[in-house]
Order: structure tokens, then C-alpha cells, then sequence
């Protein structure tokens, strides 16, 4: 059960809304995904073409918990504004801070994110900020009262998987609120990784969007996601230098 | 009266005096959106009581795709 602040959800995979071939194709891989939590991000209405089809739509907002994004804001003051925006909706209480402070790689602006959780806390939102993989910026967020901290696992829609699970462990290791790996997963592998690493959840999007089988990454996301959370409860072996027989070195029929 | 409209300037008619009757207006009344008048968020309850006025900066915002 992945607790984030009073809501309970069975499933570890959170799923990103953007970029899918289809709202077909998307529809069915939310479905096979069994993901409860879905993100969005929040742009001005094309007004004057209002039979644009939309995602959300489409979808029983009953069935899902909606994680609207900051994207697009570059301050703390502009990551609040959207964050109104969306809890104005009626719809959603969570909000995911994501305050890019460069262009090029997408990484988060520490300062402006910290700033934005303090904010939005005091607000009531349950906030979940994406931040990049330091330890001590994930603590500051945590006495900021966020109530989830997403470290990425590589830049934003590189599908690099996790470059520094050294960084990832520590996080996880002094968390006191759930950790959920967010951005840069690529495979399944990177996935199971993550909650291997002791990750609570994994929030993923490109990687799922971007497959050649959107449907099918996103059962195989699922899959791998929990797999790596049961790998993780029971402990992997210690890893040897060297080779140690399975088979018993006595009783053989030979010689 | 002219507003501006998510970034453009538009004349609206008459009849449109309400946030409500904009919504109307545009065909968006029964979708999920929402609107922010000169930096105030509104919520549901109040789109049909706020009157719009010459010259208010609207945007109308909704969710799309994203992760």
C-alpha cells in the first residue's frame, strides 16, 4: 500500500498523461498499467476550438486520482499560480511541484522548488515535489512537510534509467515520506531498479508513450514495478567476488 | 466590451455578462475548466455571480496531457 499523505493507493506506478500515439492506445495502456494516479499538466484552453478532443475527457475522474503538474512554471510564484489553477478544478488536491531551472536539461531549480512546497503546504495541497537526486534538498522538502519527495533518475524524457543509485539510496534511506522515482525510467529493468533501491512508486511517462507497444510497456511497467517492490522485501543476497557452488560438492557419481 | 482572452484581444457581444455566459458563449460550459480574472482564480460556484467588466485579462485553463 503506497501511503501519500491521507490517501492509500494499491498501486506503485504513477502515470504520466502526455505525448501517447492515440487517446485509444493511451486509454488502454492506463487500464492495463492498473495505475490509480495519473499526472496532467495545465495550459490555456484553445477556446476557439472547443471540440478539440481532450484526454481527461475521456476518463472516469472517479476511478483515478489526478496529479495535475507545475510544468511550464520557472518560479515558485508561477509553480503556486498553476497549482491554484488546478485545485480550483474541484478535481484534485495533490499537486506535483516541477519548477525547471534550465532549459536544456530540465532539471528542477532547487530554490524555487523548495520555496513553491513551503507554500503550497501552508495551502493544504498535498505536495509531491520532483527534485533532483540530493539528499539534503530531499530532507529540507521533507521538514518543508511535503508529503512524497520524486527524485528523478535521469534527465526528463531521456529514458536513461537510473545514473546514480548511490544518490537514490540515500535519499530513500532517510526518508521519512514516501520516495517515488520520477523521470528518466526507461525500461522495465530501470523500474524494477527503482523499487529495488527501495523506492516506494515510480512515476513514469515517455517511457510507457514512447514504446513501440504503449500497451504493452505499460503491463510490462507494471509487472516490473512490482516485482522489484517483492525483490526488494526480501532481500537480495550479498553479492561475492567469487563463485559459490549451488550443487553439493558430495555424493557426486563421478571419479 | 474588450478582453483580453487567453492572450487575445476580443470584442464580446453584448449578451455575454457573466463568466457564465462566456463559457456558454464559447461551448466550454460543461467541460472541466478554469477561469482566472485579472489574477483571481474562480471556482465553479463562482462563474455564474462574476460579472465581467471592459478590459479584464481572462484565462481559461484546462488539463491536457503531461507528465
Amino acid at each position: 500500500m503506497l501511503k501519500i499523505g491521507s490517501l492509500s493507493f494499491q498501486s506503485r506506478l504513477l502515470l504520466g498523461t502526455g505525448k501517447y500515439p492515440s487517446y485509444e492506445i493511451q486509454k488502454a495502456a492506463v487500464e492495463i498499467s492498473e495505475a490509480e494516479i495519473l499526472t496532467f499538466a495545465v495550459r490555456r484552453m484553445n477556446i476557439f476550438e472547443p471540440s478539440q478532443p481532450n484526454f481527461l475527457e475521456q476518463l472516469d475522474t472517479t476511478k483515478y486520482t489526478l496529479l495535475p503538474n507545475t510544468a511550464g512554471a520557472k518560479t515558485a510564484a508561477e509553480a503556486v499560480r498553476i497549482a491554484k489553477l488546478a485545485k480550483a478544478s474541484g478535481l484534485c488536491d495533490m499537486i506535483k511541484v516541477e519548477v525547471i531551472g534550465c532549459d536544456k536539461t530540465l532539471l528542477p531549480d532547487p530554490v524555487e522548488t523548495l520555496k513553491a512546497t513551503e507554500e503550497l503546504v501552508k495551502e493544504g495541497f498535498i505536495v509531491l515535489p520532483y527534485t533532483s537526486d540530493d539528499v539534503v534538498l530531499a530532507r529540507k522538502l521533507q521538514e518543508a512537510g511535503c508529503h512524497a519527495v520524486m527524485p528523478g533518475a535521469s534527465p526528463i524524457g531521456s529514458g536513461q534509467g537510473i545514473i546514480n543509485p548511490v544518490n537514490l539510496r540515500f535519499i530513500i534511506e532517510q526518508a521519512t515520506v514516501p520516495v517515488i522515482v520520477d523521470a528518466g525510467i526507461g525500461s522495465p529493468a530501470d523500474a524494477a531498479f527503482a523499487m529495488e533501491l527501495g523506492a516506494d512508486g515510480v512515476l513514469l511517462n515517455t517511457a510507457v508513450s514512447a514504446a513501440k507497444d504503449p500497451v504493452k510497456m505499460a503491463k510490462a511497467m507494471s509487472l516490473a514495478i512490482e516485482a522489484g517492490l517483492l525483490g526488494f522485501e526480501a532481500g537480495r543476497m550479498e553479492k561475492k567476488r567469487y563463485a559459490t557452488a549451488s550443487s553439493p560438492k558430495e555424493g557426486m557419481s563421478i571419479g | 466590451m474588450k478582453v483580453l482572452l487567453n492572450g487575445e484581444s476580443i470584442q464580446l457581444a453584448e449578451e455575454i455578462v457573466t463568466v457564465a455566459d462566456l463559457l456558454t458563449h464559447y461551448e466550454i460550459q460543461e467541460k472541466v475548466v478554469v477561469v482566472e480574472i485579472n489574477g483571481e482564480i474562480l471556482t465553479r460556484v463562482e462563474h455564474q455571480s462574476t460579472r465581467l467588466a471592459d478590459k479584464d485579462r481572462i484565462e481559461i485553463v484546462h488539463f491536457v496531457g503531461g507528465g
